[in-house]
Formats: C-alpha cells, structure tokens, sequence
C-alpha cells in the first residue's frame, strides 16, 4: 500500500478496525478454547469431582493415570489402532488415486469412494454392527462359505476388535484421502513423467522416481492429520464397542470421555486429557522437522 | 504385445480393480436399506438374504416413531445451518484483518490462531462443559452452537493466505474515494472470497453436521438431540432389533446423501481445496 499522507491519519482508526474485524473469532478464541485449556490444566492438578470436592492435588492425577491399568490399555490401543490405520489409509488410497487418475468415468467412482465419507460416522456404525457379527453378519458368512476360513468375532474378541474398527475407519476414511491424493498427482506437470517415458523409465521408476518424490509434500501432510485424527478416534469405538470388550477397544478419546462424564472425575480426565494434548503437539512438532529433511518442494 | 493394446489391458485391470473396490465402498448402504424392509425373524438367515422375503416397511415408520426424529432433523439443520453462516462472516473479517490491516499485536494474535490448531477438543470439552454448566447452558443448543460459530482458526487462516493473494488497487481506490474499513470490506472483499468459503462453507457442514462428541456431552433431553446423538441413543434401546436399526441409520444416512450427490463436484472440489481431516 502507497503510504501517502492522505493514508496516515488512518492509522489510529485501523487499529479500532482491526480489533473489531478481528474481535469475533478473538472472543472465540479466548473464551472457548484458550481459556479452556488453562482451565484444563489447572484442572489436572485438582481433585475435581461430581462431589463438590475441589482441591489442589499437585500431580496426584498423573500419578493416578499411570498407575491405571485402563489408561495404559487405551494408550496401547490408539497406539495399535494408529499402526494399522494410517498406513493402511494411505496405501489403499494412494492405489485407488492411481488408479483413478486419468482413467474414464472418474466422477463417478470418485463419487462413490466418497459417499462414506459423507455419511454419519454414528450411523454407517450400527449398520457395521451387523456386518460385523459374529453369528449373522454377511462378511462372516460370506468368508466361512466362500473362503472355508473360520472368522473371529470381530467386535466381541479382544484381539480382533480393534483390527474390526480399523477396517470400519478404512471403509470411511479412504474416500477423503484419495481425493486429497488426486489433487496431489493432478499438479504434477506431466512434462516431467513424459520426460521419464522418453528416456525410456518403466512405469514403475516413473512411479518410484518421479511421481512419488513430487507428491512427498502431500504425502506428509496426509500422513500427520492422520495420525492425529486416529489419535482422536472416538465415535466408532463409543457405538460399536463402548470401548469393550473389557477394555480392549478403549482408545484415549474414550478414556477421556468415560473418565469426566461416566466416573465424574474431571481431574483425572484432564490429566489424561493433557497426555493426549502432548503427544498431538510432539506429532505436530514431528511434522514440521520432517518437513524441512525429507520434503521435496517444486519451488 | 503393441503398446495400444498394452494400454487396453492396463485399463480393463484398472476398471476392474476400481469397480470391484467401488462396489466394497457401497455395499454397507445397499445392505443397510435393504435389510431396513427385513422382519426380525430374517436376521438369522444363514447365509445372508440380500433381497427381503417379504417385504416388511413398517421398521421407517416404527424408527421415526420411537424416537423424535423430524425433530432431531430440524435441530441439525438450524443449529449447521446457523455455525456455517456466523463462521463464514466472522472468519473472513478476521481474515480481512489479518491481511490488510495494522493494528497492534497483529503478527502474535495470528501466531495465537495458528497454534490453537494443535489444542484437541477433547482436551477444551471437559473445562467447557463446566463452564456451561455454570451459566447454564448445558442441555440448550447455545452449547453446541457458540463455541463452533466463533472459532474456526483453519477458516481465519486459509481465508487470509486467500485475501494476501487479491490484487489492492480496488481497495485502495475504494479507501481514496473515502469508502469505511467495512465498506471496503463488505462490498469489495468479501465478494471476492466466494470460491474459498464456499469450499471452507462445505467442508464445515460436514464436520458439523457428522458431529458427536459435544452434542453427546453437551446435550441429555431428546428432544435437543441432533440426528448422530439420537442414532446413538437409538442403539442403545433397540441393540438387537437390526432391521430397526437399519432403518433408523438409513433415515440418518440418506438425507444427507441425496445432497451430497446433488452437490457432489462443489462438495468434493471443495475437500481437495481446504484438504482439513475431520
């Protein structure tokens, strides 16, 4: 902007303005979340419960975290649930984004990847709930059949309830990831795999040396609100499972929750809360460092 | 083998591949309104009947009335509808602030906004909700509908890389020929940011509409409950009437999708564009 003296006397009245234009969201910002959080904080150090008590305890709620059995199981199982999903995701979709791309009647499969991920994650749900049971689901039914395995009880079996909920997430998840994926392989020039193609590269160096070092930054950014929309996985547990059997699909979201609003003890919630808190922060911290080592830019 | 029949093969292997996952992606909703017209007693066929015999409609009308689903229907559009339209506005003159006007503390507000993009909800819930519980509004759907409106820091942020790419010479023609801050906001700026908040509009409906967590905590009588908390609630008294719940989902489901696959390009193109997870 040209400062010219007609502008100047602006300036005072642009700071009205700017804090104005800004003040909305501010208050939002504040009120609803940064407050929060201070609040949250303070409120892992209490005693805080549906009984009235409130009282400074120090780090007793950590103590007590990590002494909890429940907390280590939902811990291990975000852990696990996180290992297989996001992996899986970017795969899967990565494949179909290949796939898709340049090939006839791409709207329409596009479309059709991406229904689930309009759906409500509460009602896609109850109808997994059958899918996946035990005696009468069909995927249970068509495996015996067809496939003479003998299938476990998906969402009933400890060791086989979290691999469940990771196949309901893939189910939902791919869509949004391979759209994502499709606008990544769409900006690369295709100049440079025809280069590749003259100089005589197989499809399979151009995928390895061309295409995948251009989509690194998309592949990144994927990568890390992956793992920590899986680190906050909740609905699917909390329909299907209630984090059980016994805890075996209890995930740290769910803890959180079961904590504050079945056991009423806010201060031990907060405290796990804020494990959760940290961890998200270290991952968001992660992806910034890779950024800069491993991230190909076209610049 | 000539290279354009190699090119053939390659593209019945893709079609095949994606026909046959597409079909995987579409097959829980043709199971869920399918099994919708089944009668308890068709549960337990072995092996599974795709096609109910017969045909048994009644589970829509016993689903809608067990529960108040019209109801929960106009509950989550208002209050969508509502957090949408008040995120777009106050996003985007936050965003017009950002990008174009001095004031003090502009850069550390900014960097403020920024990092409040790594605070989980699931953190802010608990003090949230002791918070609402003392100014009583816990159980109203200001809960649900305040916090989300006024904060949207992705919004603020993307809107802003947007504005900071805007040419300014209409702007400070408008500024010389003595237009407001809000003139020049409202009737220049603001109608150059249709392509982004209508990607930013739709991305947000959707988390906001799908959204469980805080409507699940926040709100306890029927009647208040949005669609996905009143599913949930569903389950829970109807756990082993599947064809109930089928149609309960479906009556969730189906709506929403109508509009999706009316909208489908803008609805998609706009995901690619803010490309936000969840």
């Amino acid at each position: 902007m040209p400062k010219t003296s007609r502008l100047r006397p602006r300036r005072l009245a642009d700071w009205g303005w700017g804090l104005a234009f800004v003040g909305p969201q501010l208050v939002g910002l504040l009120v609803f979340v940064l407050g929060p959080l201070i609040f949250a904080m303070v409120l892992s150090l209490m005693e805080w419960n549906a009984g009235g008590t409130q009282r400074f305890v120090g780090l007793e709620n950590f103590e007590g975290q990590f002494r909890s059995e429940e907390f280590w199981a939902a811990l291990r199982n975000t852990g696990y649930f996180t290992l297989l999903v996001v992996p899986g995701d970017l795969v899967c979709s990565l494949l179909v984004a290949l796939a898709l791309n340049n090939v006839r009647g791409r709207v329409v499969y596009r479309l059709l990847f991406f229904m689930p991920v309009v759906a409500s994650s509460v009602a896609v749900s109850v109808v997994w709930l059958w899918l996946l049971n035990g005696e009468f689901g069909p995927l249970n039914s068509y495996l015996r059949d067809w496939f003479g395995i003998d299938p476990p009880n998906w969402l009933v079996d400890p060791d086989w309830v979290i691999p469940a909920i990771v196949l309901v997430s893939l189910w939902r998840g791919i869509g949004f990831t391979m759209v994502i994926f499709l606008a990544g392989l769409q900006s690369i020039p295709a100049m440079l795999t025809e280069a590749a193609e003259i100089d005589g590269a197989s499809s399979l160096q151009r995928f390895w040396h061309v295409t995948l070092p251009m989509l690194s930054p998309t592949i990144l950014f994927l990568a890390v609100t992956s793992i920590i929309g899986s680190f906050q996985v909740f609905d699917l547990a909390y329909v299907m499972t209630q984090g059980g059997p016994g805890n075996a699909s209890r995930t740290l979201v769910f803890h959180v929750y079961d904590l504050a609003f079945v056991g009423f003890d806010f201060g031990a919630s907060a405290a796990a809360g804020a494990v959760l808190f940290v961890i998200l922060l270290v991952l968001t911290l992660a992806q910034l460092w890779a950024q800069r080592r491993w991230v190909h830019y076209d610049e | 083998m000539t290279p354009r029949s190699d090119k053939a093969v390659g593209s019945a292997a893709k079609h095949l591949f994606l026909g046959g996952a597409a079909l995987l992606m579409l097959l829980p909703f043709v199971w869920m309104v399918l099994s919708a017209f089944k009668d308890f007693s068709q549960v337990f066929v072995v092996p599974p009947q795709w096609i109910p015999d017969p045909m048994h409609p009644s589970n829509f009308v016993d689903a809608w009335e067990a529960l108040p689903f019209g109801r929960a229907y106009i509950n989550s559009v208002y209050i969508t509808v509502t957090i949408v339209v008040v995120q777009l506005l106050t996003c985007a003159m936050a965003a017009y602030a950002f990008a174009r006007i001095r004031f003090p503390f502009r850069g550390g507000l900014f960097v403020l906004f920024l990092a409040t993009l790594m605070v989980p909800t699931q953190l802010t819930i608990i003090p949230l909700y002791l918070v609402m519980r003392e100014i009583g509004w816990l159980d109203t759907h200001w809960s649900i509908i305040v916090p989300s409106a006024l904060f949207n820091a992705f919004g603020v942020f993307m809107l802003r890389q947007f504005i900071r790419g805007l040419p300014t010479s209409l702007e400070e023609a408008a500024t010389i020929d003595g237009a407001s801050r809000w003139k020049t906001f409202w009737l220049i700026v603001f109608p150059l940011l249709r392509a982004p908040m209508s990607a930013l509009g739709i991305f947000s409906f959707m988390i906001q509409w799908n959204n469980f967590f805080g409507p699940l905590i926040f709100l306890s009588t029927p009647e208040k409950f949005t669609v996905p908390v009143l599913v949930a609630q569903f389950k829970g008294q109807h756990t082993t009437d599947f064809p109930l719940m089928m149609a309960a989902a479906a009556l969730a489901v189906i709506p929403p999708l109508i509009v999706f696959l009316l909208l489908q390009r803008y609805i998609i193109e706009g995901v690619a564009l803010t490309g936000l997870k969840r």
